[in-house]
Parts: C-alpha cells; structure tokens; sequence
C-alpha cells in the first residue's frame, strides 16, 4: 500500500530500517536475555535526529509548524516506532516513551519551560518519562496518592509512582500529583520533576515478560521540593494534560504494535517458505497461506488507521481522543493476534528460545495493556460516541 | 583543520562478475555503495573536525552516477562533495587515477590532510592512495589504526603492521590510508540526509582541471589489463593424524603420489 509519505517521512523511513537491520536486529536477544537499557542504540537514535522529529525547529527539533499548530511530527513519531519495533519492541518503546514525557511539555509548557528542557530532548542528551501510575491507581488514575503541596515557591511532592517506563534511564519526568484533594480528578497537576532533584529516588525495577530492553521502575517522592516554576499550565489541568498528552501519544503505541506484528509477519513468512513438511515448504499448504493473509491484510487495515489518525494530529485537529483510542486498540489487538498466530506456524520452534519469534509474542502483550488498558480504550470510544449522538 | 576523504563507488558484492570478452566488471544490476573502507576514512574525516573543528571535502573520480556516493559522504556529515568526472578518464589505471586525483588536490589548495581507505573493494590495489601523496610529493602513512593527535603541523599516528603496530609523526600536510580497525562508520542523519539532498555537487572535468590528455584515462595507464579471470578454486589441504613417525610416512607418501 503507497501511503503517500513525504519525501522526509520516506528517507525517515529507510534511515530507521536500516538502524533496526543494522544496529538492533542483532542485539535484541541479548537486550532481551539481560534486561540492559540498551544505551548504545539511543546514542544512535540520538545521533540520527530521531529524538527531533517531534519538537518544533524553536526548540532543537527538525519540526517546521505553522504558526497556529503547536504539534507536528505524529506520524513521522510513528513511522519510526514502527520501524524500530519490527526489529525490537523493547527498544522502540525506550524511545517512544521519551516522547510520551516530551508531549506534555509541547502542549502545556511556556516559553521558558520550552527553552529549558526541549533542546536536550530533541538532540537526545536527556530522555523523558511520563509518571501517572500508581500502585493502586491504574486504570482509576483519579485515585492517585501522590501529592504537592505549596510552599512559598516550591511544591513538596510526596508519594510513590510505579510501572514508569524509562524511570531512573530518563533525566525530565513529567509526573502527575494532587494539589488538591477535596477536588477529585479537577485537583490534580502535572510537574517537570528533573532526576536528582533532593527528594526524588529510584525503587524497585520490575523483570517483565517483554519489551525487555526496557526499563520500567518505581519512582519514590520523599518531601522533593520541585520549584513553582515547574508547575505545568495551572493547578487542576493534571488531568487535562494527561489525556491530550495520551491523545497524541498513543498512535505512537499503536505504531509499537503494528511494528511488532510486521516485525512478526516478516519472520514467519521466511520461515514458512523455509520449513519442509511432507515432502513440501509449508507455505505451500493452503491453511498456511491463509494464515499469512489474514495476518497481512490486519496488519494493513492496522497501519492504514494508525497513519490516519496521526495525520489528523498533525493537521491540527484536537478532537481525536475516539480516534486515538481506536488506533491504540486496534494495532494492538491485531499485535497479540499476529504474533500469536506466528508462532503458531514456527511450530515447536517457535516455543523456544533459540528462535526469535516468542520475542514478539512477548512484547506484543503489553501494547495492549499501557496507556490505558484496551478496556479503557474502548470506555474511551464508547463515550465519545455516546455524547456524538447526544450532539 | 581543512580535510580531503578520496572515496571510491564500487559494486555492492562479494561476488564479482567478469565480462570475458572486455575484460571488465559488469555493472547491471548490481547496487553500487561507498567502498566499505572509505567508510571509515569519511568517519575519521568527521570526528576530526569535531575534535579539532575545520572543513571536510569529499572528492570521487567517477561517472555521473558516482554523485550517489558523495550524497551518502554529505549525510553522514561530510561539509563539501567534489565529483571529477570526464568521458576521457576512462580507462585510467591507478597512475593515472592517482594523478587526476592529485591535480583536482591541488585545485581545492587548501588542505593538512588526505585520507584514503586502504584499498578498494573491487580493485584491491591499495595503491592510488599512496599514489596521490607520490604525485603531490607529501608524505604518506599507509594501514592507520588510530590518529593520537593533530598538533603544530605534525600528526602521531599508529600505522597496522602484522606484528602490531608503528608510532609515526609525521608533518603535515600528509596523506593516511586507514584500516578497519580505526574507528565504527555512523549511520547518516534525518539533518544530514536532507542536507545531502539538497546540496550543490560541484563537477570538474579533464579541462576544469587543465590537465594534459596524454597522463589521463587510457592514454595516461602504463598498465594495462590484459586478462582478468577468476582464480580456480584451490584444493581443500590434507591433515594427517597419529604418531609423528606414522604421520611423516603418510605425508611422504602423498606428496609422492600429488605431487611428484
């Protein structure tokens, strides 16, 4: 399918195959097998402008935007998430989850919150982290513990949040505690907290089934005096910046999990042209050839709807949390299918180690899960077209 | 510090084609790439000038087509790319490359170092390097490993040997051909390739260069190809096993029945 990319999006695009071919198709067992935050790609990463693609020319960023758009660089975040993630799922998501923490400040930040902290993410000295989750808050993120409490000109964050994806790699954590809890959700607000600001440490780092070159740790806020200028938009908007930061953000997760499926399809269709069974390649019986279609056509209707929505992004469109959610939802159930179904025509083989597909069957999991739940990306939808109709 | 990289493009293959009849190497079909061990003199070039800063300039003898080659030098990070083209270059054997080379050198004028790839990948010669500091009678360090620093007109470098390797300094300016060993070529960048895009190749040719026609291409090569073919492939060697004296009388008898 010709998708009609830009001649930028179009040398992106076969800049990051031959990164994920090059660089990462090799390392990923090992990054897997040790569960090490594979420094040496992001340095790569960083070195090729790819942490610059989201964040306007202003601030460091290769983004041009027009003067009434203060977001760009969707679908370009996507085309290189997917990318990565055909050739590691882990390390694509080190670097999408940076642009999560950057988002935030893209859309909520002022100009010297912009100056100070985007030039280092886009030349990828720095990574961002986002920090929502707790570990009785999940999916019912209003439940939130953690607090900030204003002192003369700094807030006193206390609490714990935990699942936080580049935590302890990352050096900008944009994090999400209550300023006011007779409030509920409308007294939350989100900081810039910077790692090694007094307060601010590390706990547990978590062993996962996948995406294992990423790290997801505990961050611990211990009387850390973040100062008021750190304060993004104005007290209460926490929650307001976490859905329209989510609202951009998850195609760039829809766009892990069509990666990890084309990443998948790409092994099993080698593989089936390869294996010989009853004196034939296997992908010469017709059962198998239907799987493959089936598997293709998802991971197409998938891109077709992710690249969608993430040039209804760029275009300036705002009103995109249905569609967002969609996308998410969609790539990453046709994820978990696809893979599963890969490793269905490895056989035996592909239950083992030895060979790379369980990888993505693993790391396809999660897509599912982060970023709002599949649940809750469908209470998502449903509301949005509840109140469509209600219009 | 102003730094010229002399790359060649040359077939992506290990598997070389050969036209019989021309005794030339076919070309169809085949992706043509930077010759891998100019790869590493263009990342020398770079980090380089982002330790002593200065100019890069890339520069190819070629056919039109050979631009490709100095667009990938320019997305990597190289400053400037010159393409030394001309029908009448065909044909030039190393002398006459190397001397082409070495008159478009001294037209740019300005420059401390040369650095080539110690050898082409499909020619194999390793000689229009040293050939280009011979012409331009500037003194030359073959097979660098490592550049330990650029100083006060002088550059200490360890030069590969089979054994290990020499500590050289020498003055500048001064050519290096350099190994593999010395460094891990970068991919290109999103910048960097949208540069290259867009940049101006600047092209001479044999009368850009006011270059005498009888030391160019065909007429310009003391050597000459006559044949080129592929060698037969050598028989698999014998090893014997056992008690020395078993093992000799065995070895004695074969060498009696192969070879004499």
């Amino acid at each position: 399918m010709d998708y009609l990319l830009t001649e930028q999006q179009k040398l992106l695009q076969q800049l990051c195959r031959q990164i994920a071919e090059e660089k990462i198709a090799k390392a990923a067992k090992d990054f897997d097998a040790k569960e090490e935050f594979p420094w040496d790609i992001i340095k790569i990463l960083a070195q090729s402008d790819l942490f610059a693609i989201y964040i306007p020319q202003e601030y460091g960023g290769v983004l041009a935007l027009d003067e009434n758009k203060n977001v760009g660089g969707v679908l370009d975040l996507c085309v290189v998430t997917e990318e990565l993630s055909r050739a590691c799922g882990g390390v694509a998501v080190c670097y999408a989850a940076s642009a999560l923490g950057t988002f935030p400040i893209i859309l909520y930040g002022n100009e010297e919150q912009k100056k100070k902290y985007l030039p280092d993410l886009a030349s990828g000295k720095k990574l961002a982290a986002f920090a929502l989750t707790e570990p009785e808050a999940g999916s019912d993120a209003s439940a939130i513990k953690t607090t900030a409490t204003k002192e003369k000109d700094y807030y006193a964050l206390n609490g714990i949040k935990h699942f936080i994806t580049n935590g302890g790699e990352a050096q900008v954590y944009v994090v999400v505690a209550m300023t006011d809890k007779t409030k509920g959700p409308r007294g939350a607000s989100a900081f810039i907290v910077e790692k090694g600001t007094p307060g601010f440490s590390f706990g547990k780092k978590e062993d996962k089934l996948g995406i294992r070159a990423s790290v997801t740790r505990e961050l611990i806020f211990d009387n850390c005096k973040v100062p008021a200028t750190n304060l993004l938009g104005k007290e209460g908007l926490g929650f307001i910046v976490t859905m329209k930061t989510f609202d951009i953000s998850r195609p760039g997760v829809a766009a892990q999990a069509l990666g990890i499926a084309q990443g998948a399809l790409d092994l099993a269709l080698k593989y089936t042209k390869q294996r010989e069974q009853f004196g034939k390649t296997i992908s010469s019986f017709q059962g198998i050839q239907w799987m493959l279609a089936d598997m293709a056509t998802q991971i197409e209707a998938a891109r077709a709807l992710i690249y969608s929505v993430a040039r209804m992004i760029d275009s300036g469109n705002t009103s995109v949390s249905k569609e967002s959610a969609m996308a998410k939802l969609f790539a990453s159930d046709v994820a978990m299918k696809v893979t599963t179904d890969a490793v269905q025509l490895f056989g035996g083989y592909g239950y083992m180690r030895d060979y790379p597909i369980e990888k993505y069957m693993r790391d396809a999991k999660i897509t599912q899960i982060y970023e709002g739940t599949n649940q809750i990306q469908r209470n998502i939808i449903a509301l949005q077209l509840i109140k469509e109709m209600a219009k | 510090m102003n730094i010229i990289v002399c790359i060649k493009q040359v077939p992506e293959t290990t598997e070389v084609k050969i036209n019989p009849q021309t005794n030339t190497l076919i070309r169809e079909g085949v992706k043509s790439i930077i010759n891998p061990f100019d790869m590493y003199a263009i990342e020398e070039a770079i980090r380089l000038k982002e330790k002593y800063t200065g100019k890069t300039t890339v520069i190819t003898m070629g056919p039109p087509q050979a631009e490709e080659a100095i667009r990938e030098a320019l997305a990597m990070g190289i400053d400037e790319g010159i393409l030394v083209t001309d029908r009448s270059f065909a044909g030039s054997d190393t002398w006459a490359t190397s001397y082409t080379l070495s008159q478009a050198i001294l037209k740019i004028s300005v420059f401390d170092l040369i650095i080539c790839g110690k050898q082409a990948s499909d020619g194999d010669t390793a000689q229009v390097g040293p050939g280009i500091s011979a012409h331009l009678d500037i003194p030359q360090v073959t097979y660098v490993k490592r550049i330990r620093e650029v100083n006060q007109g002088f550059a200490s470098v360890e030069r590969m040997t089979e054994e290990g390797y020499e500590v050289i300094s020498v003055s500048l300016p001064c050519l290096f051909t350099v190994v593999k060993e010395i460094n891990e070529p970068r991919l290109p960048s999103l910048r960097g390739l949208l540069r290259a895009k867009q940049a101006k190749i600047l092209k001479w040719s044999a009368k850009d260069l006011g270059l005498d026609e009888k030391k160019i291409g065909l007429n310009g090569s003391p050597t000459q190809v006559v044949k080129i073919f592929t060698p037969a492939a050598r028989p698999q060697g014998m090893i014997f096993h056992g008690e020395t004296a078993e093992v000799v009388e065995k070895l004695a008898e074969a060498l009696k029945k192969e070879i004499v």
